[in-house]
Formats: structure tokens, C-alpha cells, sequence
């Protein structure tokens, strides 16, 4: 909403300065987000100084200029003048600007094959005189330390913009805000003058509003002014409507503009001659069409409310008029109209055919239904003086009248919510200054809502408005209570903490990445879950929400690659979704690690990123969130984006169905297909809801302390194997021939080929073995050796190497 | 007896001129090897009258402890020697590279987001969540934002559906009106998360962080909603004072309700938190209105209380000096690595807000 303070004043009695009147705007919550001049066409013109001016190559009476305009670089222009020199001080127009002498808009342009960038002006073309003969020579010492500045001063007035919040459509109006400042102590509102119009005859063209299953205009009042001569408005009218940061058209819609912003109270003219014998106010039929004066044809559905005449849709009320009964110049007789439109059908309407207006903006929130005389008067009364004319009698058609809202306030809830207390004498004021009926019923107020304020219909709205315009200031400042209803964080939460700050201490940076992403990545990685579409998305490549986090990660990984980085380390943990229903989302850790280990180090070697580094790290992370490294089984069926073979399942034991993360490289067709050039490249994932947390506390849940200090023995065991046998299931085999007694098993070599048969591989073991009750002999040694070999061998098919 | 102490002499003589280990274990045998002289010496105490032996016996011992002593500092010498010939030799460059690491980083939001929690996890908040998708009755309707209210433009609403049912939460504001549906009052929570728009410029990305905080008990004020902010912020920003101001606004969801600006200036091109005239808005907040209550049902005449929401990104911003939100979300490993917090870094009461 935009105004200026001499507007204001139009409805204002006030001693305050624009500066107070701006910080009270700001305390009553009409924040005030510029106060500033409008922008003017001439605000581009630029002081600015020619560097060098050189012969065109292709014209000789064309000069090539270096134009400095006071930003970094310097400025070709092709110049024809005579006068154009070096060092001269002119005024420039950059592409864009209009030139005021010819109302052209200048643009990038070629001449004579060669490129300028806007041009250097003569008085003639600025207006100033009628010299043309050459640019604009500017004095040294005025201009020498202004270039780059604009070089006409705007000296039109400033302009407030408010940023109204929706529920305040009074203050859509100059004279609402006027009010409000009133209520707040910055003044006095104006009393409206009496009308002294002489109304002659009556408004001959006959309204109806149809009986309809859906009527969205419940009044419509109008009147018909016959005789006018439509013209430009005059100055001080148009000032106003450029003010608005809106072109003025005509006399006849500048008024009606001008009432609309002034009252808050929209209008609208037609010509009256274009009206085919009556105005009828219905609800459309699907299909109806009519051309608005947007330029624009709508077809309309069924329901919308629109003002017609015999031959058809005149316009969309309440939104927008008809270009067939628009007024224009030639225009003789008008008929104004001033009705009332139901918020939800203009909402309605206005969003299935997209339209914008002030007027729809106006309806939609709330016009004040008693205005519609208040409107008709004013307008008529403006047209009556700029554009002469005789103004009919007034005709208010209406199929229900207004109810006024009564709300019984008890003023100790204003104490109860606000934590102070106004006394009930300032309280009545304030609200009776913003157009409150008050009266008193014991400790109970009787307040009728002005018509103005649909926003208002309870007591806490009530509330609102005392403290609003008291001053949120005279609230006081309470110390926080401490009290804790519950713990911070709840199970999840802490692991949520734990597992993102332990995967980013293996030196994995934290992204954060879109909950959406490319549909033709995500169907990569979405195995059995729907694709979840966006109706609306932000870009055609943002279309669907993930089902994995890798898409994303994948697609940064690449550019980053593209940055130059080899070696990338990065982690997202987030919500992966599994379907469209709130909920059906999965908190996961996806990560990636790219490139070498130890690259380009003096004493390492370096070798590729392989699938045991990310397995070291989810394993890693995992039992620093507290999962117990023993229960861990691992599986190789993974997902299908994993490399079938070099990829792996983390369960958290053998009883459960859903693994708990994933790990391994990508497979080589879908690096393939993304186009990802490194040299290595392995991924995990972690999926936080299927991990199991111990609900007991670490007090509750730490086991006895025992040890034994007995002698153990260490013993190395090879087996010759099947290929394919998994070392996990020896590793296992080996711990259940002597749970008490074998401590720990450790692969220590694996090997295929020389002195190994064709399909078979060698995994050496080492075992350590301690009692808990005695020094084992080499007799128990021996006979556990022996168990070992003997059960491996025939549950596994495994040989010992001899 | 003369000749083993001129032996003993001679010997000693040697010992101290003698450099070489496996000569002074030479010696060490010619001694008191099996058939080394002093070994032999004491063989020979046998034949000797019993009075005799017992001085020959003290004489004797005392050779053998003396060359014995003579040779074990000898032995000493040498080695020590040894060893700092070859500390000269082994001698490195400890100046070459250590062996690789990498530092991780925690994202800002989430490091800001671990700050918020804590801060008011100290006044006794708790953290709760709620999902992504959410219905539109949850995003909009309850939260007293019918269908046809025009406060619904100032979300742009990602959808996903065509009957607007389904939708990216454009707030964290039904994260109230989940806890408060399953629960009972009173209610002290923070809701920290994701929120989605679908707006995208310099300063809006089409997806951003919130919190969502939320007070409701018998007689929680518009002094509380004070006291519980100002107390925020000072402690968020790490500042002894804070300029605040509370603007009245309107939210659907609350009433009365307020924006809040922070006062700060520019110093040397950075802002500056707390001080100056500049104003600068950072939350929306308000007592939560009745009907909300009333759809979580939740009693309006028995509780009341306060709600607020800050934006995440926007305070980490201001806090730590970025300058593009949209930096947030687009992964270039240089700003992770310069913005990025250590794992470490974790933030709590008593080892301090941040570093």
C-alpha cells in the first residue's frame, strides 16, 4: 500500500514529523517497508566523461567514445557530435532509458558496424533547450566529482510503502491508516465533509441481483452521470496516481482509482451507452467468455459472479470490467457502480482464471459493506468537478443486509495475555478512536465491531488491537522459566547426534542437500518405491522428492569434480522418502568417499578408495553410536545400485529383516550413465530408523567387569577353501567349537593362485585361546587345535593347510 | 696373594683404556669364566688351612667385586656411547609431511541447530519433530488458515497432489499441532527442521530450516514470550546485551502477534549483533490463538501460551558472517570446508556455545 504523506494528511490532523509518523506506522504493526521517491524516467540520466573520443573506422563524422560512467569499466558509445572531446563531461542514457524529447527507449544498438552502449545527449533531446547541435557541455567544477550520479535531482514526493498484513483491509485505504494513527495519539482524524451534491433524476438502468444457489454479490449500488467529457486528469490527480506507482489513464478511472486507495472502497465506471437496456448480476455459466481490460479473454466456469447486460458478460465483479463497456475518452453518460462482493467467490474466481487486481485484492480480504454510498458520493463528486456532468439519484440494491458483530470483552484478558494492565478508561478510548461502540455492562464490555474490521470477531482480537496500538513496548520482559517437562532429546534424537558427528570425524564433510531432486537420477536409486512427483515443482530438474539421498550427492560429487577436488569425502543425513503420505520417510546417512588414499605421499603408497575403507567407517560409526560390534552379521545382498559383487549389508543381528546400513561400490552402469570421472569412488548408507537402540540407560545397561589374568596362547590355522565361502561363516565356525575359551578369531591373509586349486582360496586365521579358571596345558592346546581343524573341515569342506 | 692383586691391577689397567664391548667381554671370561683366573682362585681356597681361607676369601671378594663393578660400568660406558653414535646417524627430517588425515565438518545448520537446541534445552525445552509431507489440514487448516484465507499466498506451496491435499510443510508450525494432539498440556517444545516454499531468488531457496518453539500452561504471558526470546537471543549470539524490538504483525496462528527485530550495525563491513540503529528482523512469534487450541483440543479458557519461528539458515547468517543462503545447499566443497564446524564442536552449556 503505497501513499504519500500529504495524502495522508488529506485525512489527518497531525504535528508529527514523516519520521515519527513512520516509527508509529511501525509500532501499530503497519510496517513500513520503503520511504522513499518514486522512480522517475529521468532517473537514469547519468553524469559522465568522455575518456577518449577516436574516429568511427566506418564514419568519418562518427566518433567512437570511452564513456566513463563512473563504475569500473569504461563505456563504448558512438557519438555524432561535433563536440564530443576528450575530457568532456556530459550526460549519458544507458539501453533502457527513455529520451524524453522522442519517448524512444533506447536499446543496445550497431552503428555503422560498430556497437554503442547508449548515447550522450543534447539539451534538445533531454528538453532542457532547443540546442542541438551538439552534447551537453557540463561545468568542471560543478560536475567534475559527480560522475556516475543521476543528473536530473527527483524531486517528486516520497512515497510510503506499507507492507499490510491480511488481515487489515481498512488500512488498504488512506483514510483506514489515518485512523489507526489517530487511535495511537499521532493526531486527529478528519471528519468527512457533508455532501452538498445535487442528484437529478434517477438511475434509469434497471439492477437485479439473481436469486442464485451461489450469489457472491450480496449489494450493488450504482449511479448514472450523464454528460460528462472524459479528459487527462488534472495534475494533482495524476500525481496521486503516480504516486500509487500506477500510469494515469483518464480522468473517469483515475477517480475511481483514487477513491479506491483513498476509502479503500473499489469502483468501477462503465459507459453507460455500451450497456445493453439492464445490468443483471449472476452467477456464470461454463463457457462464457468476455474480454477484460487486461486484453486479456477469459472462459469462465460455472459459479463465478459477473455482471452482465442482455448481450452477455460484462465483467468479473468485484475483479475486473469487460473491455466491451469500458469507458473512453468519447465517453457521454457513465454508470458507476459501488457494490459488495463475498470474499471466498471473488478468492475463488480469482485463483481458478489467475487474475490479479487492486480491486480483487480489496474484496478478497474485506471491503467495508457500508461504504458503498460513501463511495458513489465521493467519485461522482470528483467527476462532477473535473469532468461536469449531472449525477442521477443514488440505487442500492440488495439482497441482505449487514450484521453487525457485538463482542462482550471481558478486560481481564487483556491482562491475562499480555501480562499488563491498561486501565479500562485508555482502553475505551483507544477503542472508540478506532471506531469501537463501547458500552458498559458491570466489568463487562459491550463493543460493536465497525463495519470497517471483518478481521475482528472475538475477544482476543480485542486483545490484539489494545496492546497493538498501546505499544508492545509496555509489555514487560519476564525471566524465562526453567521448568523441564521432559528430556531434551528422546533416543532417536541422541542418535541422530551421535551417528552425524561420528561419520564426520572420519573426515566426511556435512552437506546439506534438496528433499527433491531429478526424477531421471532418482529412478537410479528408487528400487521398489513410487516416485513421488511435485505438482508444482521449482524446475523441471527438482521434479520429484527423493527416495535416496544419493542422487544428490552423486550430482554434487560430480560437480565438485568438476572444481577440481580428486579426493571427496561427503555426508548428508536427512529424510529419504518411501511414498506421498506424511511419515513415510526414512532418516538415513548417505555418504561417499572419491578418489586415493595417501596420494601423493612421500612414505605411503597410494592406492584407490575400496569398498573395506567405508566399511571400516559405517562399522566404525556404528559402534560409537553404540551398537556391539559382535552382534554385526554382514550379508551381501544390497540394492541395485550397489556393484553386485563388491557391496555389502550390515544387519544389527541375524534376526532382524531390515538391514541397518549398506556399503560397497556403485555400480559401474550407473557411474556410467552419470558420467562420473574418478578414479575410485564407494559409498554408504545408514538407515536410522530400523537400528535398534537399548531403551536403558548406560548405568542400567553395563555388564559385571571380568578378566582373566590366566596364560592365553595364540595359534595360526590356513584353510583351503571354497572360493565363495564367506569368511564370516569360518570366523563364526571357529568361535562356536569353544565359546568360553576362544577369545577372538582374526582373518590375517586371504590368497588365490600359485599352490591354491582352481576354485578355492586360502584364509589364514589367527586364534586366541584363554581359560578363565586355569593355565591351559599343551595337552587342552592340542586337544582345542584339533577341534578346530576337525569341525571346520566338516561342516565347511575345508582342508588345513599343512 | 701378590700376584692375583697385580693381576687385579693389570686388569683394571686395561679396563679403563679398553673401547671395544666384545673385548671387555673378553676379559669378562679370561676372569671369571669357567676357567678364568679368579675363578680359579677361588678353586684353589679349598687346600688352604681353614683361618687362612677366611682372609683369602675377603681378599679374594673384594678383587672379584671390584673388577666385576669395573667391568659392568665399563660395559655401561661403551653402550651409552654407542647409542648417542647412533642417535647422530639415525637422525630424520621431521619436517616432511605427516601422514594423511582428513578433517570432517559439521554443516552450519546443523551446528546452529545443535546451538538453538541447546540454549533452550537449558530453560527446559524439549525437541520434537514432525515429517516433511504434511496434509493441509495440519499445514494450514488448523492452524486457524482456512482455504479461502488470503494468508495462504504468503506460502508458496509445493504440492503433491492435484487436490492440495498432500504438501512440503511450508513451516514448522504443525509440529505444534502434532505434539499437542497426542499429548496433554502442558507443553514446552522446540521443533526444529525442514520447511519448503517454492520460491527461488538470491535470498529465498525452495527449501530452508526453521524452529518452532511452542509454551503452553496455565498462565504462560506475552512477558514470557519476552523473557524466553530475549533470553534466546542474547545467549545465541553471544552478547551480554541485545537491542530488541517487538513489532506488532499478523499471523494467523497467533494472537497477539509479533515480529521481532535486532538492533545492529555495520562495522568495517560486517554486521554487528546488538548494537546500532539498524533494525533487523529475525522471528515471528505470538500467543497461540484459541482456535488453534480449540482444533488441538486443547482448552483456550484453562491454557494459553506461546508459539514463535526463526529461521535457521538466516540466523546462522547473521551469526557466523555468510553472505548467500543459497551457498547453504549446494555443496562446493571449499565453502563446506570453510564453513564447516568440527565434530568436535559440540555445543553445550558448560564448555561454551561455540568455540
Amino acid at each position: 500500500m503505497k501513499f504519500t504523506v500529504d495524502w495522508l494528511k488529506n485525512h489527518l490532523d497531525t504535528k508529527f514529523n514523516n519520521n515519527q509518523i513512520i516509527d508509529k506506522l511501525t509500532n501499530i504493526g503497519l510496517e513500513v517497508e520503503s520511504f522513499e521517491s518514486s522512480a522517475s524516467e529521468t532517473d537514469s540520466f547519468i553524469v559522465a566523461k568522455i575518456i577518449n573520443a577516436k574516429t568511427h573506422p566506418n564514419a568519418d563524422r562518427l566518433k567512437l567514445c570511452d564513456v566513463d560512467i563512473g563504475s569500473d569499466k569504461t563505456i563504448e558509445v558512438v557519438c555524432g557530435a561535433p563536440n564530443a572531446k576528450n575530457g568532456l563531461l556530459t550526460v549519458y542514457a544507458p539501453p533502457g532509458s527513455i529520451i524524453p524529447k522522442n519517448q524512444m527507449k533506447l536499446s543496445v544498438s550497431k552503428i555503422r558496424g560498430v556497437t554503442s552502449y547508449g548515447m550522450l545527449c543534447s539539451e534538445s533531446e533531454l528538453l532542457l533547450s532547443n540546442e542541438s547541435d551538439g552534447i551537453i557541455e557540463l561545468k568542471n567544477n560543478k560536475y567534475a566529482n559527480k560522475i556516475g550520479e543521476k543528473y536530473f535531482k527527483n524531486t517528486s514526493e516520497k512515497v510510503i510503502d506499507l507492507s499490510i498484513t491480511p488481515n487489515r483491509p481498512d488500512c488498504l485505504g488512506v483514510r483506514g491508516i489515518a485512523r489507526d494513527l489517530s487511535a495511537a495519539g499521532a493526531g486527529k482524524l478528519k471528519i468527512n465533509k457533508k455532501s452538498n451534491l445535487k442528484y437529478i433524476g434517477n438511475q434509469n438502468i434497471n439492477v437485479t441481483i439473481k436469486k442464485e444457489k451461489v450469489q457472491g454479490c450480496t449489494t450493488f449500488g450504482s449511479c448514472l452521470i450523464k454528460g460528462v467529457t472524459n479528459k487527462e486528469s488534472p495534475k494533482w490527480l495524476k500525481d496521486k496516481i503516480k504516486s500509487l506507482g500506477q500510469k494515469p489513464i483518464s480522468a473517469i478511472v483515475d477517480i475511481t482509482n483514487y477513491v479506491m486507495f483513498d476509502l479503500n472502497r473499489p469502483l468501477h465506471a462503465y459507459d453507460a451507452d455500451k450497456i445493453d437496456n439492464e445490468i443483471i448480476v449472476r452467477s456464470s455459466s461454463k463457457g462464457e467468455s468476455f474480454e477484460a481490460l487486461d486484453n486479456k479473454k477469459y472462459i469462465l466456469e460455472n459459479d463465478m459472479c459477473v455482471i452482465s447486460d442482455r448481450s452477455g458478460v460484462l465483467g468479473l465483479g468485484g475483479i475486473i470490467g469487460g473491455t466491451r463497456s469500458g469507458t473512453e475518452y468519447s465517453t457521454k453518460n457513465i454508470l458507476l457502480e459501488s457494490a459488495y462482493f463475498l470474499p471466498r467467490s471473488i478468492r475463488k474466481t480469482s485463483k481458478q482464471l489467475n487474475i490479479d487486481t487492486d480491486a480483487k485484492f480489496r474484496f478478497e480480504r474485506g471491503i467495508d459493506p457500508l461504504s458503498i454510498q460513501e463511495g458513489l458520493i465521493k467519485a461522482s463528486e470528483l467527476i462532477k468537478q473535473i469532468c461536469g456532468g449531472e449525477i442521477s439519484n443514488l440505487d442500492i440494491k440488495k439482497i441482505e443486509n449487514h450484521k453487525k458483530t457485538i463482542i462482550n470483552f471481558d478486560p481481564f484478558l487483556f491482562e491475562k495475555t499480555t501480562g499488563f494492565n491498561v486501565e479500562n478508561k485508555e482502553l475505551i478510548k483507544i477503542l472508540e478512536k478506532l471506531g469501537f461502540d463501547v458500552s458498559k455492562n458491570k466489568k463487562i464490555l459491550k463493543l460493536v465491531v465497525p463495519s470497517w474490521r471483518p478481521d475482528i470477531t472475538q475477544s482476543i482480537d480485542i486483545v490484539e488491537e489494545i496492546v497493538r496500538i498501546k505499544g508492545y513496548e509496555h509489555i514487560n520482559t519476564s525471566e524465562p522459566i526453567k521448568t523441564r517437562l521432559k528430556p531434551t532429546l528422546n533416543y532417536y534424537q541422541k542418535l541422530f547426534h551421535f551417528l552425524q558427528r561420528s561419520v564426520a570425524s572420519k573426515g566426511y564433510l556435512e552437506t546439506v542437500t534438496w528433499s527433491f531432486t531429478d526424477s531421471k537420477i532418482n529412478q537410479l536409486f528408487k528400487e521398489n518405491d513410487k516416485e513421488i512427483p511435485i505438482v508444482n515443482p521449482i524446475s523441471s530438474d527438482l521434479n520429484v522428492l527423493r527416495n535416496s539421498i544419493f542422487p544428490n550427492l552423486l550430482f554434487y560429487l560430480k560437480k565438485n569434480l568438476d572444481r577440481g577436488f580428486k579426493d571427496i569425502s561427503l555426508f548428508e543425513i536427512g529424510p529419504a522418502f518411501k511414498g506421498k503420505n506424511p511419515g513415510d520417510q526414512l532418516t538415513v546417512i548417505g555418504a561417499l568417499r572419491a578418489g586415493k588414499v595417501s596420494r601423493l605421499s612421500w612414505n605411503d603408497k597410494e592406492r584407490i578408495v575400496d569398498t573395506f575403507d567405508v566399511k571400516k567407517d559405517v562399522i566404525q560409526s556404528l559402534c560409537e553410536a553404540g551398537i556391539n560390534k559382535d552382534d554385526i552379521i554382514i550379508d551381501d545382498r544390497t540394492p541395485s545400485y550397489y556393484h553386485p559383487g563388491k557391496s555389502g549389508a550390515v544387519y544389527q543381528n541375524k534376526n532382524e529383516k531390515n538391514a541397518i546400513a549398506y556399503f560397497g561400490e556403485i555400480h559401474p552402469n550407473i557411474i556410467k550413465k552419470l558420467d562420473i570421472k574418478t578414479e575410485g569412488l564407494v559409498i554408504f548408507e545408514i538407515c536410522l530408523d530400523y537400528i535398534r537402540v537399548s531403551k536403558q540407560k548406560i548405568k542400567d545397561s553395563k555388564s559385571e567387569y571380568k578378566f582373566s589374568d590366566f596364560q592365553k596362547s595364540e595359534r595360526d590355522f590356513a584353510f583351503i577353501i571354497n572360493k565363495n565361502f564367506k569368511s564370516q561363516e569360518l570366523v563364526n565356525m571357529i568361535k562356536s567349537v569353544d565359546n568360553k575359551l576362544i577369545k577372538s578369531v582374526r582373518v590375517f591373509d586371504v590368497f588365490e593362485g600359485e599352490n591354491i586349486p582352481e576354485g578355492k582360496k586360502s584364509i589364514a586365521v589367527h586364534v586366541t585361546i584363554q581359560s578363565e579358571e586355569k593355565t591351559l596345558n599343551e595337552n587342552d592346546l592340542d586337544n582345542i587345535n584339533k577341534l578346530i581343524i576337525s569341525s571346520v573341515e566338516s561342516k565347511s569342506g575345508a582342508k588345513i593347510r599343512s | 696373594m701378590s700376584d692375583i692383586k697385580k693381576i687385579k691391577d693389570d686388569y683394571i689397567n686395561k679396563l679403563n683404556t679398553e673401547n671395544n664391548i666384545d673385548k671387555v667381554n673378553n676379559i669378562k671370561s679370561e676372569l671369571f669364566g669357567k676357567n678364568g683366573i679368579v675363578s680359579n682362585e677361588f678353586k684353589k681356597l679349598g687346600s688352604v688351612s681353614v683361618e687362612e681361607r677366611k682372609k683369602l676369601a675377603s681378599v679374594l671378594n673384594n678383587i672379584k667385586d671390584e673388577l666385576q663393578n669395573k667391568i659392568s660400568i665399563k660395559i655401561q660406558e661403551i653402550e651409552t656411547k654407542e647409542i648417542n653414535l647412533n642417535l647422530e646417524k639415525e637422525k630424520i627430517d621431521v619436517t616432511l609431511p605427516e601422514r594423511d588425515f582428513e578433517i570432517g565438518k559439521i554443516h552450519p545448520v546443523s551446528q546452529v541447530i545443535d546451538e538453538i537446541s541447546s540454549i533452550f534445552s537449558e530453560i527446559g525445552f524439549s525437541v520434537e519433530e514432525g515429517p516433511d509431507v504434511e496434509n493441509e489440514y495440519n499445514n494450514f487448516t488448523a492452524l486457524n488458515t482456512p482455504d479461502n484465507h488470503p494468508a495462504r499466498d504468503m506460502h508458496d506451496t509445493f504440492y503433491l497432489d492435484n487436490n492440495k491435499e498432500l504438501l512440503l510443510r511450508t513451516h514448522t508450525s504443525p509440529v505444534q499441532v502434532r505434539t499437542m494432539l497426542k499429548g496433554k498440556p502442558p507443553f514446552k517444545i522446540i521443533a526444529p527442521g525442514r520447511t519448503y516454499r517454492s520460491d527461488s531468488d538470491q535470498t529465498h531457496a525452495p527449501m530452508f530450516h526453521q524452529v518452532e518453539g511452542l509454551h503452553i500452561d496455565k498462565n504462560i504471558h506475552m512477558g514470557h514470550l519476552k523473557g524466553c526470546l530475549n533470553y534466546f537471543i542474547k545467549e545465541f549470539f553471544e552478547v551480554d546485551k541485545i537491542k530488541m524490538r517487538f513489532r506488532p504483525s499478523h499471523f494467523p496462528f497467533t494472537e497477539p502477534s509479533a515480529e521481532v527485530d535486532i538492533g545492529y550495525e555495520i562495522k568495517n563491513g560486517k554486521i554487528v549483533i546488538g548494537e546500532g540503529d539498524k533494525w533487523l528482523e529475525i522471528l515471528g512469534c505470538g500467543m497461540v490463538h484459541p482456535s488453534v487450541l480449540k482444533n488441538v483440543k486443547v482448552n483456550p479458557s484453562k491454557y494459553q501460551g506461546y508459539a514463535f519461528g526463526i529461521g535457521i539458515d538466516r540466523l546462522g547468517m547473521l551469526k557466523y558472517g555468510i553472505n548467500d543462503l543459497r551457498a547453504f545447499f549446494e555443496t562446493d566443497y571449499r565453502w563446506l570446508s570453510h564453513f564447516g564446524f568440527d565434530p568436535l564442536d559440540v555445543p553445550s552449556n558448560y564448555r561454551g556455545l561455540s568455540r
